[in-house]
């Protein structure tokens, strides 16, 4: 990706007018993750949140998607009992108060895409509040480690060692090929964006293509923990989400970082965004 | 208004004097209540402004049952313990026929309540026929607002008694006509009481010489001064409960018998008079029910007083307290059973030790996470407090040090009381031929997985036989244990060594009410491989054969939570040798039915 690998400091806050569209993208995204998880409340159902997202994303434009949005609540945060991907999809679980909830969507607007979760709790819920916090550690990790150009399998693995030290099963497990990460990219904008169960076509053939190069070429676009991940991080947008479990509550986050061929450690990795809901959340947390 | 002939009988309230010695409670203070002709013999302790928790014995029994219980409640609350009319020291209804019935009970209850405690209600506890007689005041009309809370134990309401007959016997599936069999075998002394006189004969004769030395003998009730000298004339006179009532009451049973108060129902598994089932429809008439399982016989009060009084006070407070918000009971699967109870799991900081620690803590037991890495241990006594345990700690102790599992022990004991299920869980792993590993290799893996083992079981087992009211012992073994193998000789003959211990255990303290556990999980995605020994090779190769553990253990995938959910169960229904993955399953049948075979796959040299 050329402009990822001409990408300006990021310590100066200045991104290439492509990141931009990436970070606006993003921005959106978790707005409109706010927007949904506020008007949450007991009774509504897994499908009427996923209904949410795509209404308030389409009324703001986004027509293609890398996948549709989800919406998991109470136990389904931490994907218990999930044996076939279909369980993924929304259900007609209600939310009741004190429950854990998880919205993920990935748009794609401008032609950038966007791929974030978002983790919230109706009401209190101590052990949810203990989770998002736990996750601040494995954001320091993830960046660490790619900085230092670490065998992505190994990051995933350090990861893993990480969440069993604070007590958490990794849930990213469950995600398709156990994946902790995958690459996004540009999409072309066509009038007619279908998808396939729940992934948008135009993305999908993005990451096909980009399997099949990574192939060739000893990398690939898909960060899980087995040999085909044994490479260092490969430089591009990386849609990274870290997934613990503790007995039936999940959280994650999802955000996208931006890894470049640069030999400065700051500017060869960087997340593209900090000023998102969860990074405020843990600024507020240190700053009380 | 309270009205009642209770009410209208003179009450002597005469100031409380010191109880005679040689009764079971020469602390308590007595005296004497009256009401409608019966002169009721009234002990109280403790403070009286406290709240009031009233203890109604049963049959054929006399207050001095509640002695251990109303000991170790008296220090929080005003305990007051009542001979019910006809036994202990309490005068006889004459003539008896008719003497007993539950009005009367309820009109002897409404006159000591009123005399104890007149301006706030009480926390009523029944046992065996306590616990029937307050099944009716806690559902007649004429007590509301005299009842705070109700805590029955080995005693159903006679009228829900009879609507479960009923529903059974107006559809009676196979499953329905079972459970009815089954309670009519386990009722065979209602009948036999039901004969005239014999009954009397029997307790005045032979029967009540030989009472105490059956209690010992078939309930296990710890012999001392219990059974109290007034045993043949109690159990004479208490005859009269049964046919006052039984056929009564199970012919027309109320259609609403709806209790007013809430009811926390303890029921012991083992109770050779009344099967659990009795209590399945119970939701219905008494909304917000919480129940209590308890492994022990039908005399809980005498062989289980520790755990009553725990529970007894925690549903007491809760009530006095009035948090709707704050649940006496966890959430979690086996919360009756594990409520409150003090765990101890040894190799809390990962793995099987902690989600163990953490099954047990949604079960709302209190938590003792022992480890040698300190930060781990205050990890997971942090997250069981999270979720659901009402205390956790974290303790630092090496198993292998014998001095420091003392150190540990003794500063439980004083600060936690004494451990009801123990889970000696920490253990190594040690691979490499027999051939390489060295005699220091040995000691190592022998310190930590057996020898902890043998510690724990020592020192903590110990303490749970000297209290003598029950208790559990897990210990984890492995299905190496009869899995030989050429790759993990020492490591197998650990193991080994724990199955064994824990069966003979086993034996020696199924007497007293302690099961020991072996359970034997298999491969399990934990954290042992990272740390497991690799002898023969050098560092390099060691790490590396780590790391490959580490991520074949992975990919089985079997969760140490599934492990855990396993220990529970297997404490629940005190299973001996547990097998937990479906290898480890394999590999357990195979070593008992096709032995060669396992030995054939023990010689397979694998992949390095």
């Amino acid at each position: 990706m050329a402009s990822v690998t001409s990408a300006t400091a990021a310590a100066t806050g200045e991104l290439t007018a492509e990141l931009k569209g990436f970070r606006e993208v993003q921005r959106l995204a978790y707005a409109c993750a706010e927007a949904v998880a506020a008007q949450l409340k007991p009774g509504v159902t897994e499908r009427a949140a996923a209904r949410m997202q795509r209404e308030w994303l389409h009324e703001r434009g986004v027509r293609d998607w890398f996948h549709l949005p989800f919406a998991w609540f109470g136990d389904r945060t931490a994907f218990v009992n999930f044996r076939v991907p279909l369980q993924f999809f929304p259900t007609n679980r209600e939310l009741e108060p004190g429950m854990p909830f998880i919205l993920d969507m990935a748009p794609v607007h401008n032609g950038c895409t966007a791929d974030i979760g978002y983790s919230g709790c109706l009401g209190l819920n101590p052990v949810h509040d203990r989770l998002l916090a736990d996750l601040e550690a494995h954001r320091d990790l993830i960046l660490r480690e790619v900085r230092e150009r670490r065998p992505l399998r190994e990051i995933y693995e350090d990861v893993d060692r990480l969440m069993v030290r604070q007590g958490y099963a990794n849930r990213h497990r469950a995600y398709p090929f156990g994946v902790i990460a995958h690459k996004v990219d540009r999409v072309r904008q066509r009038r007619w964006s279908p998808t396939l169960f729940g992934f948008g076509t135009q993305s999908l053939k993005g990451l096909a293509s980009d399997a099949l190069h990574g192939h060739r070429e000893g990398w690939s676009p898909l960060w899980s923990p087995y040999t085909f991940s044994d490479h260092p991080p490969q430089p591009g947008l990386w849609a990274v989400e870290p997934h613990l479990g503790f007995r039936g509550t999940g959280a994650k986050f999802e955000e996208i970082l931006v890894v470049t061929d640069s030999r400065d450690p700051q500017e060869s990795a960087f997340w593209l965004d900090d000023d998102l809901p969860h990074v405020r959340r843990w600024q507020e947390e240190r700053a009380a | 208004m309270k009205t009642g002939p209770g009410r209208d009988g003179q009450q002597r309230r005469g100031a409380g004097r010191p109880a005679p010695t040689g009764t079971g409670l020469p602390e308590a203070q007595e005296r004497w209540v009256r009401t409608g002709g019966i002169e009721l013999c009234v002990a109280e302790l403790g403070d009286p402004d406290r709240p009031t928790v009233m203890l109604v014995h049963g049959y054929p029994d006399s207050k001095e049952v509640w002695s251990e219980v109303a000991r170790r409640l008296a220090d929080r609350f005003h305990v007051v313990l009542y001979d019910v009319r006809g036994c202990g020291r309490s005068t006889a209804p004459r003539p008896l026929r008719g003497g007993f019935t539950l009005e009367k009970l309820t009109d002897d209850f409404l006159a000591v309540a009123d005399a104890v405690s007149p301006d706030r209600p009480v926390h009523l506890v029944g046992h065996d026929w306590g616990s029937v007689q307050a099944w009716e005041f806690a559902t007649v009309r004429r007590t509301e607002g005299r009842i705070a809370s109700f805590t029955s134990m080995s005693g159903p309401s006679l009228d829900h008694f009879g609507h479960w007959i009923k529903k059974r016997l107006g559809r009676p599936t196979p499953g329905r006509a079972a459970q009815l069999l089954n309670q009519g075998a386990k009722s065979w002394y209602v009948y036999l009481l039901h004969t005239p006189a014999l009954p009397e004969l029997a307790w005045k004769g032979p029967l009540g010489k030989r009472w105490p030395g059956i209690l010992q003998r078939v309930e296990k009730v710890p012999g001392g001064d219990y059974p109290t000298a007034s045993l043949p004339t109690d159990a004479a006179h208490g005859a009269w409960l049964y046919r006052d009532n039984v056929r009564a009451r199970l012919r027309h049973p109320r259609a609403d018998a709806y209790a007013h108060c809430p009811v926390q129902l303890i029921i012991p598994t083992g109770d050779a008079f009344l099967s659990q089932r009795l209590y399945d429809d119970l939701d219905r008439w008494a909304p917000q029910l919480v129940r209590r399982t308890l492994p022990a016989k039908h005399w809980v009060p005498r062989t289980r007083p520790d755990q009553l009084a725990t529970w007894i006070g925690e549903f007491v407070t809760a009530k006095e307290e009035g948090d709707p918000a704050k649940d006496v009971a966890a959430s979690g699967p086996y919360a009756d059973r594990f409520g409150g109870q003090l765990v101890l799991v040894t190799g809390a900081a990962s793995g099987i030790g902690r989600a163990t620690a953490f099954a047990f803590a949604e079960a709302g037991a209190r938590i003792i996470a022992v480890d040698r890495d300190a930060e781990g241990a205050a990890r997971t006594a942090d997250m069981a407090r999270l979720i659901g345990a009402p205390e956790a700690w974290g303790e630092t102790v090496d198993v292998s040090d014998e001095a420091a599992m003392e150190k540990l022990a003794d500063k439980v004991d004083a600060e936690y009381g004494t451990v009801d299920v123990l889970v000696n869980n920490a253990g190594i792993g040690l691979s490499g031929s027999f051939l390489d590993t060295t005699s220091e290799d040995w000691k190592k893996v022998l310190d930590v997985n057996l020898w902890g083992v043998i510690h724990g079981c020592r020192i903590f087992g110990r303490r749970m036989a000297d209290r003598g009211q029950g208790g559990h012992i897990v210990n984890t073994a492995s299905a190496a244990a009869y899995q030989p193998s050429r790759i993990l000789p020492a490591y197998s003959t650990s193991k080994a060594a724990v199955l064994m211990l824990s069966e003979c255990l086993r034996a020696e303290l199924a007497g007293q009410g302690i099961g020991v556990t072996a359970i034997c999980p298999g491969l399990v995605n934990t954290g042992i491989t990272g740390t497991a020994r690799f002898t023969g090779v050098s560092e390099e190769e060691e790490k590396r054969r780590q790391a490959k553990a580490a991520r074949m253990y992975g990919m089985r995938n079997y969760p140490p939570e599934k492990v855990a959910d396993a220990i529970l169960r297997a404490v629940v229904h005190n299973q001996a040798v547990v097998p937990v993955t479906p290898e480890a399953r394999g590999a357990h049948l195979l070593s008992r039915f096709a032995p060669r075979t396992l030995r054939a796959l023990a010689r397979l040299k694998p992949p390095v």
